[in-house]
């Protein structure tokens, strides 16, 4: 670090990260002089809905969901998996709307556990949501049964969304989606009816085809007409409590960093991981080289598409160094391994999570740490005292920052150790508006903006617009990707326990598919995509309803690479792999990954390189 | 329509999943060898008690030799199987009148040691070149000599309980619906005894004693086609699972099994065999005493195994 | 006393929590489960029904599996659970072969393994593994003989099914649907 430092210059070594060890590092990083910091939750995952939500409220989405499941009268699950996404709070308050006999609606061209659970489900073409949110608009418009006062009083640009969605009636949506005319009217005036006691929800993997930010500015947008911004049943204002930064010399001014980066894309509010791996290989006159990586708990090889032009970077960059828990694909690209203990092995920065009530929850070892594994303050913190930074690690243990700012919080580390999660009272003001009360929103205009000005400043469609996507061409099936409820992304097919309740994924196909291709449940395939890359393990066929004909489908993480995951190398097939089409949002960078199309090989097609 | 129904945890447990492999080779062998051995004790029980040993020698004396051997080896077969061998004697701790385990197990420790004392007690005439060198021991063949008829007193009904057994040990599990009838104790029975008859009539040394048990031997196989027949139908009346037990055995991956060696070679060919020789041609007797000894044990096997298969859920 | 549990198809997911619960809290050993997650699809792409459900051990009012048991190993305790004891079990298999549901299994030592509904926390006052770790809350756990427990409150409520009525063991594990 401190050769590339001198060298380059500390703004060439990159962070790519995710979870826990980040915050720590971070630190090491800022410390360091560096903030090309990155994760692919934001670019590959959740960015767009925030730039979506950001431009029409004013406030982002954020982790955990501000949606106020638990009390809604009608939820809108838009391809939304929770229940096979297990993010806990979302799961736990979908069960309590269901025991209060919320009503669901579920848009997924797969019948998910979600849909499952749906009074509606509306087995959507995929890649054609835009046109059912438009003309979802032009119903609660057209029937004039969105919340008036709402709009009246929050909104901004409702004439010129009116007049824009005109011709967005169910009757052109049902050439596009598939969906029944008389099915989008009737799921609208559910929605109404239920209003303000509704979620559209933002989703959270929503890179899909490009224009996701725009799509999230749509579901934002139906939020506003239903007045489901503010309103009980609907989303609460969110509150959370500020951590107190324990005190360090304040950190250098890096000359370049993650916006630099991502300068292309003007609403882009973090860093862009593909962006940090295309500038990682090198090219003339580059103004922001990255020459070494620092990653952290983020299995790169499965979370970036794009094989190659990884591949092309990891090559090109000077070093690398990885902090993991267990061996990943990642681990097998590192000059040095840096082995990370669990988190039940480990003290970590004070949890504080939005909710609707602020808390705090301390994060302390249940178990000693096994073999060489060091937590990641203490890897930070030895890296820093290294680096002659040891002004901004003023301790010897990271209890001791813990137990100051808890002391700062006005509790003690004996309290939470004791307690483990305090809960504060509310400082913002109330979770929802009060009927009529002023508000003023974190936009341009203070208001709600239906139509963006931001977006019309910058040249961007100020209102979204439906554009037809790429579609399979004969042979082909669209990729579809999600979420398995047993593991967490690809970093826990190797857990015995886990790996026991599902060791591979499967390839959904529908039985039309199955009948046509000729496939017969478990029988193993390979597949190809558009590109001609094949995947490099077999995966087993599931012949199933749940599916559409013109898509399959696959939990994502599996198919692993690295010999040393001994129970999940070669178990299934990675999607991650066969993603090698990107559509680039052009606002936030967001990855867009839908747009991928596999034939299904029956014959192992690795034999035959070897035989020719 | 059900399209699919799958577990999703992953279960996968060994000997259970997909399906039940919980009774391998040894219980078949078992209840096959419980059948032979119940009987042959029961002809020689009952031809000692009509008092016509001297006419069928091989039925009470030479055949008797193979119903400690059987039931030995079949207890072994059992405990094989057993996966906590250790704890055996926690069979003999209770008496569970609820369960065939229990009392086949009790059955069996009275009968084995009966069976033993019956051989023994014909010593001197089987095995005349080897002396007992003992005096008790002679004194002891000469005592269960004297006690013969009451030795066969008591195999009468003991033989029958374990024959039955053989079957009810299957039946009386309502889980697996292709056990689950009440013609499986009687057809287990019925084919015990049917190869203890054809074991007899394979040792047997004289025409009569020979004619005799293939005229038995016609009459049980005739009973047995009967009962086969009367549990596939009873099946093929049953409730959906039954149904697809039956399909099992008749249109499924054991009927090759079931028809080609049970109903075809193990009994429809040798009862024709022995018409044959009982209306005077010249059979050697040989082939159908094997051919039903086979069906018998392929019986037990095609029983077990199919069995295990059936099920309610999933 | 008669305990039940009473389990919400609506509302279950399928995570299979309640099985790595189970598994961690009664050491059963990896590849072995005492509680498994099913899933049953009917109907044809778009008019389709999905019923996830977590199945056990269903200690029966008319368990099979404890009259066919030699030693009388298998046996049933207070509030009807049905429990096998480790070191009567000389692992016939008899029980196994009598259960409907496949419930049992042999552990890898050698005797007769199951669900005991967590008898052991129970006794401590808590509830099944399974049932407190459930992040949809849809199992529920409690006597039936009580007309005021949670229990018997949602079987008077909502409808409900037992698995393999037919089998005539007459299950104490619910199913709302
Ligand atoms: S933990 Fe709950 S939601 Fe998850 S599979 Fe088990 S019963 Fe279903
Ligand atoms: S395996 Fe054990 S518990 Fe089961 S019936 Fe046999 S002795 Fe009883």
């Amino acid at each position: 670090m401190k050769g590339i430092k001198d060298k380059y210059g500390a703004e060439s070594m990159a962070l790519l990260k995710h979870g826990s060890p980040g915050s720590h590092l971070e630190h090491l990083f800022k410390a360091y002089g560096s903030d090309t910091i990155a994760e692919p939750a934001y670019a590959q995952c959740r960015g767009p809905r925030e730039t979506g939500f950001g431009l029409t409220f004013g406030a982002w989405v954020g982790s955990p969901e501000p949606t106020d499941i638990r009390d809604t009268k009608c939820l809108v699950l838009i391809g939304s998996h929770i229940g096979e996404n297990m993010h806990n709070t979302q799961v736990q308050e979908m069960s309590d709307a269901i025991d209060n006999n919320a009503t669901i609606i579920t848009v997924d061209p797969r019948y998910s556990t979600a849909a499952s659970k749906s009074k509606y489900w509306l087995p959507i073409k995929p890649s054609t949501d835009m046109a059912l949110l438009l003309s979802w608009m032009h119903v609660l418009i057209y029937e004039d049964i969105y919340d008036k006062a709402y709009v009246e009083q929050y909104g901004f640009g409702f004439d010129e969304l009116k007049e824009h969605v005109r011709s967005y009636t169910p009757e052109w949506a049902y050439g596009i989606t598939t969906i029944k005319p008389e099915e989008i009217r009737k799921t609208a005036r559910v929605m109404a009816a239920a209003a303000p006691s509704v979620i559209v929800h933002p989703g959270r993997h929503v890179v899909w085809y490009g224009d996701d930010s725009q799509r999230s500015r749509a579901i934002a947008i139906l939020n506003g007409l239903l007045g489901a911004w503010g309103r009980r049943g609907g989303f609460y204002f969110k509150e959370k409590i500020k951590i107190p930064t324990y005190p360090h010399p304040p950190f250098p001014q890096p000359k370049w960093g993650w916006e630099e980066l991502g300068e292309k894309y003007p609403f882009a509010e973090m860093g862009i991981t593909n962006e940090i791996v295309q500038a990682s290989i090198p090219k003339k006159d580059q103004k922001y080289p990255i020459k070494a990586w620092f990653i952290a708990g983020t299995n790169l090889l499965n979370t970036i598409p794009q094989h190659k032009i990884i591949e092309k970077a990891i090559d090109s960059v000077e070093f690398i160094v990885v902090v993991d828990t267990m061996p990943m694909e990642i681990t097998g690209y590192a000059d040095v391994v840096l082995p990370e203990c669990t988190y039940l092995e480990r003290y970590d920065g004070i949890r504080s999570a939005t909710n609707r009530e602020p808390s705090i929850a301390l994060r302390m070892p249940a178990a000693e740490p096994r073999f060489e594994s060091k937590p990641a303050w203490w890897i930070a913190k030895q890296l820093g005292e290294r680096l002659g930074l040891h002004d901004y690690f003023n301790y010897k243990d990271f209890k001791e920052v813990i137990a100051w700012q808890l002391k700062q919080l006005g509790t003690s580390l004996e309290e939470m150790e004791k307690v483990g999660v305090k809960k504060f009272k509310r400082k913002s003001g109330p979770l929802f508006l009060k009927e009529g009360q002023p508000y003023e929103f974190a936009t341009n205009s203070g208001k709600i903006e239906f139509y963006s000005t931001e977006l019309e400043e910058k040249g961007f469609d100020p209102m979204p617009i439906y554009t037809p996507h790429n579609e399979p061409d004969q042979g082909f099936y669209r990729l579809n990707y999600g979420r398995s409820p047993m593991h967490t992304f690809s970093r826990t097919v190797n857990n015995p326990n886990l790996n026991d309740l599902m060791d591979e994924n499967k390839l959904w196909v529908n039985s039309k598919v199955a009948r046509i291709e000729d496939l017969k449940n478990n029988q193993e395939v390979w597949l190809e995509n558009q590109d001609g890359i094949i995947s490099s393990f077999p995966i087993k066929v599931r012949v199933t309803e749940r599916i559409r004909w013109d898509s399959v489908y696959m939990y994502h993480g599996f198919g692993h690479s690295n010999k040393k995951l001994s129970r999940a190398h070669g178990k299934g097939a990675s999607d991650t792999q066969l993603i090698t089409k990107v559509t680039i949002d052009p606002l936030m960078g967001g990855t867009g990954m839908r747009g991928n199309f596999v034939k299904i090989l029956t014959e192992n097609p690795h034999k035959k390189e070897i035989v020719s | 329509m059900q399209q699919e129904e799958i577990f999703i945890s992953g279960r996968n447990i060994p000997h259970i999943d997909p399906t039940l492999e919980i009774w391998h080779w040894p219980i078949s062998l078992y209840l096959f060898l419980g059948g032979l051995g119940a009987g042959l004790l029961f002809f020689a029980a009952i031809i000692t008690v009509l008092g016509k040993e001297e006419d069928y020698p091989t039925t009470v004396k030479y055949a008797t030799i193979i119903p400690p051997i059987a039931l030995s080896l079949g207890l072994l077969a059992l405990v094989y199987d057993l996966t906590h061998p250790l704890y055996t004697w926690q069979l003999y701790t209770t008496i569970r009148l609820e369960s065939p385990m229990s009392w086949g197990a009790w059955v069996l420790l009275v009968t084995t040691p009966l069976s033993f004392l019956w051989v023994f007690s014909y010593y001197s005439e089987l095995f005349p070149k080897w002396k007992l060198k003992f005096n008790f021991l002679n004194n002891f063949e000469k005592l269960l000599k004297k006690n013969r008829k009451n030795m066969a007193y008591a195999l009468i009904p003991l033989s029958i309980i374990l024959g039955i057994y053989t079957g009810i040990l299957l039946s009386a599990f309502n889980a697996r619906p292709l056990w689950n009838n009440a013609i499986l104790g009687p057809l287990f029975l019925t084919s015990g005894l049917s190869t203890g008859a054809a074991t007899i009539l394979l040792l047997a040394k004289t025409t009569k004693e020979r004619h005799l048990f293939s005229k038995i031997d016609l009459l049980l196989i005739i009973i047995e086609l009967g009962l086969i027949i009367h549990m596939i139908m009873s099946m093929a009346a049953g409730s959906e699972v039954q149904l697809e037990a039956m399909q099992l055995l008749i249109g499924g991956e054991f009927t090759l099994m079931f028809f080609g060696f049970v109903v075809i070679l193990g009994l429809i060919v040798p009862a024709i065999l022995e018409f044959t020789e009982i209306i005077g041609y010249k059979v050697p007797v040989a082939v159908p005493a094997i051919l039903i000894l086979i069906g018998g044990l392929v019986l037990r096997f095609v029983m077990v195994e199919a069995g295990q298969i059936t099920r309610y859920l999933y | 006393m008669r305990y039940a549990m009473v389990i919400d198809t609506l509302k279950c997911v399928g995570c299979s929590d309640c099985v790595v619960a189970c598994q961690t809290e009664n050491s059963v050993p990896v590849g072995y489960c005492r509680d498994w997650v099913t899933e049953s699809v009917s109907g044809t792409y778009p008019t389709l029904e999905l019923e996830l459900k977590s199945e056990r051990c269903n200690h029966c009012d008319n368990a099979p599996c404890v009259r066919c048991c030699p030693t009388g190993a298998s046996h049933i305790v207070k509030g009807g659970i049905v429990l096998v004891i480790g070191d009567e079990c000389i692992g016939c298999g008899a029980c196994i072969e009598s259960c409907p549901y496949d419930a049992r299994y042999q552990h890898p030592d050698g005797y007769v393994d199951k669900c005991t509904f967590c008898h052991h926390r129970l006794e401590k006052g808590q509830l099944p593994a399974c049932v407190s770790v459930c992040p949809t809350k849809c199992m529920y756990f409690g006597d039936l003989d009580d007309p005021n427990s949670e229990v018997s409150k949602l079987l008077k409520r909502r409808k409900h099914k037992t698995l393999a009525p037919e089998a005539g063991t007459k299950p104490n594990v619910y199913y709302l649907i």
